[in-house]
């Protein structure tokens, strides 16, 4: 049986300039941050991003990696709820936008996943998402009557893509995986419409321990979508990875502040970004530990 | 009978979108309408399905953003589903409205270079062309109710494509703002007033809209809460007043 496991930088070496990547998650939430850490410390540029976009996007574009973005939405999911660096992309005009429905997106990587060319799907349609498209979108109408007449539908594309790259909170060093969230979100479609499936954990189990731990139901990836396994502890942060931590609030507050300005921002990267995983982890446990300190300084200083 | 703030009846107002809507699922996307979504529950609409906007159903109508005992599991995937399968009335908040419903929530400016980016169009586009969907605007003015949107994200009625089967189920029902309840039976779908909230006049729905308002004059008084939607809301669902927080008086 085959040990998948490898690092983080080591992972990122297949990718080129030029790929379509999928990045599971929604929003802020269980997303691949550790994978889009990597991404940042190489050359990588000009991808195309498929994503239920958050700070993932964000982060790319900081970076100018971004070339187009195919996503139905980029939100921080709480306060500031704005992503500054897609804005950025997006008022600069540095990225191209395939801009689209959410139920959309899922269509797509379902027709990737099953090897379709594109599935039926009424969302789209009398929306600005076809302008958004341009040619690349087209519609299909139906061969069954339906009420006397035929429906024209959005025939959605398969977003196949060359790369995904996807976050679970326990699995095996195989690719057998779990989520002990409260939502799958489309993890699972991410890595089945990928050649390149790339998964990082919070803890690597061995199998048994695995299938002990979580009902079956929770197993939402099985060792046929995965070709390579990173343990990742704290691999989601900033965004949620419940139950194993919550969304670090004081951090991604921190992340969209630091992008008010150049300075800011290059001391983010210099703090954060410039240097490995382990040492984001020690800045991040600094940044709590700091945090602590204050809050009881101030608290003793007004009693 | 006790005085009832303009938050107040503009939460029944939002509740009000929900009467007679039977066993569907409504997803609030803002605080008011959350807070109409409870009210209605507790009272005329005890079948709806709420969740606590993560992906659990929940059996209890607790206070905002506390926990209460769940009923389901509705993950996003099964909202795409639900969505499409049309049992769901979804109320989401606009950057801009026209005269016939479009909604945009996207960005402001050109597509592919704008001046200020937003959400994205979400599920708008798959929203409205499903099933029922409402807005809440909690500043009615100029800005939001534009001659037209910049990025179609909710469809309007003026999209409709008569010949086009797949258009059957759009159903852009209601918007509810901090001056009145509108809907979209004026001539050719356009906007129409349904009622004023207490207080205001029709001059001051016109001076703060870009288009005519259709039946303005004719318009009724928005209902007050009753007193047991008054304790509902004071006692039970919103104990820490964020209702003031998104209405504009």
């Amino acid at each position: 049986m085959s040990d998948k496991r490898t690092t983080l930088d080591e992972a990122v070496t297949s990718i080129e300039s030029g790929m379509t990547i999928g990045i599971g998650g929604w929003g802020s939430r269980r997303k691949p941050m550790a994978f889009v850490r990597a991404l940042l410390r190489t050359n990588v540029t000009d991808l195309t991003v498929v994503s239920y976009g958050g700070p993932d996007i964000g982060l790319l574009c900081s970076a100018g990696k971004v070339k187009r973005a195919y996503y139905g939405f980029v939100s921080l999911d709480s306060p500031p709820f704005y992503d500054p660096w897609f804005a950025k992309a997006r008022t600069t005009g540095a990225i191209e936008a395939r801009e689209m429905d959410e139920g959309m997106l899922r269509c797509g990587l379902q027709a990737a996943a099953q090897r379709l060319p594109f599935l039926p799907i009424r969302a789209g349609l009398g929306s600005d998402v076809l302008a958004f498209w341009g040619d690349e979108l087209k519609t299909v109408t139906s061969p069954y009557a339906t009420d006397g007449g035929y429906e024209e539908l959005v025939a959605m594309p398969a977003l196949t893509l060359d790369a995904a790259f996807v976050h679970l909170n326990v699995g095996d060093e195989r690719g057998n995986a779990a989520y002990t969230g409260i939502d799958p979100y489309f993890d699972d479609l991410f890595l089945m419409a990928a050649q390149r499936r790339f998964l990082s954990l919070e803890r690597v189990v061995p199998t048994e321990e695995l299938i002990k731990s979580v009902p079956p139901q929770a197993l939402l990836v099985n060792r046929m979508m995965v070709d390579t396994v990173v343990e990742a502890p704290n691999g989601a942060h900033f965004t949620t990875a419940e139950p194993d931590y919550r969304r670090d609030e004081q951090f991604q507050r921190l992340y969209a502040e630091a992008a008010g300005s150049d300075e800011t921002w290059a001391e983010f990267v210099s703090t954060y970004l410039s240097k490995s995983e382990a040492d984001y982890q020690a800045a991040v446990r600094k940044f709590a530990a700091d945090r602590t300190a204050a809050k009881s300084a101030k608290e003793g200083g007004t009693r | 009978m006790t005085s009832a703030t303009r938050a107040e009846v503009c939460a029944v107002a939002c509740a009000e979108l929900f009467r007679d809507a039977g066993e569907i699922m409504v997803s609030p996307m803002t605080t008011i309408v959350s807070i109409g979504a409870r009210l209605a529950r507790l009272t005329f609409s005890p079948d709806i399905l709420l969740t606590d906007g993560e992906a659990r159903l929940l059996a209890d109508t607790p206070a905002l953003g506390a926990a209460g005992a769940i009923e389901g599991w509705m993950p996003f995937g099964r909202v795409f589903e639900t969505l499409a399968w049309g049992r769901r009335h979804v109320v989401m908040g606009a950057n801009q409205i026209d005269r016939y419903g479009n909604q945009n929530l996207s960005a402001f400016g050109p597509l592919q270079h704008p001046t200020r980016q937003m959400f994205g169009v979400r599920g708008a586009p798959g929203n409205t062309i499903n099933h029922a969907t409402s807005y809440w605007v909690g500043n009615h003015s100029k800005r939001v109710f534009g001659d037209s949107v910049d990025i179609v994200s909710g469809i309007g009625w003026d999209k409709v494509d008569v010949d086009n089967p797949a258009y059957r189920f759009v159903n852009v029902y209601r918007v509810v703002t901090n001056l009145g309840v509108f809907d979209f039976n004026g001539p050719d779908h356009q906007m129409r007033a349904v009622s004023l909230h207490p207080g205001v006049e029709a001059d001051q729905v016109a001076d703060n809209t870009s288009f005519e308002v259709h039946d303005l004059a004719s318009a009724a008084i928005t209902r007050l809460p009753t007193d047991d939607e008054l304790t509902l809301i004071h006692d039970t669902i919103d104990p820490k007043s964020l209702r003031d927080k998104e209405v504009k008086v």
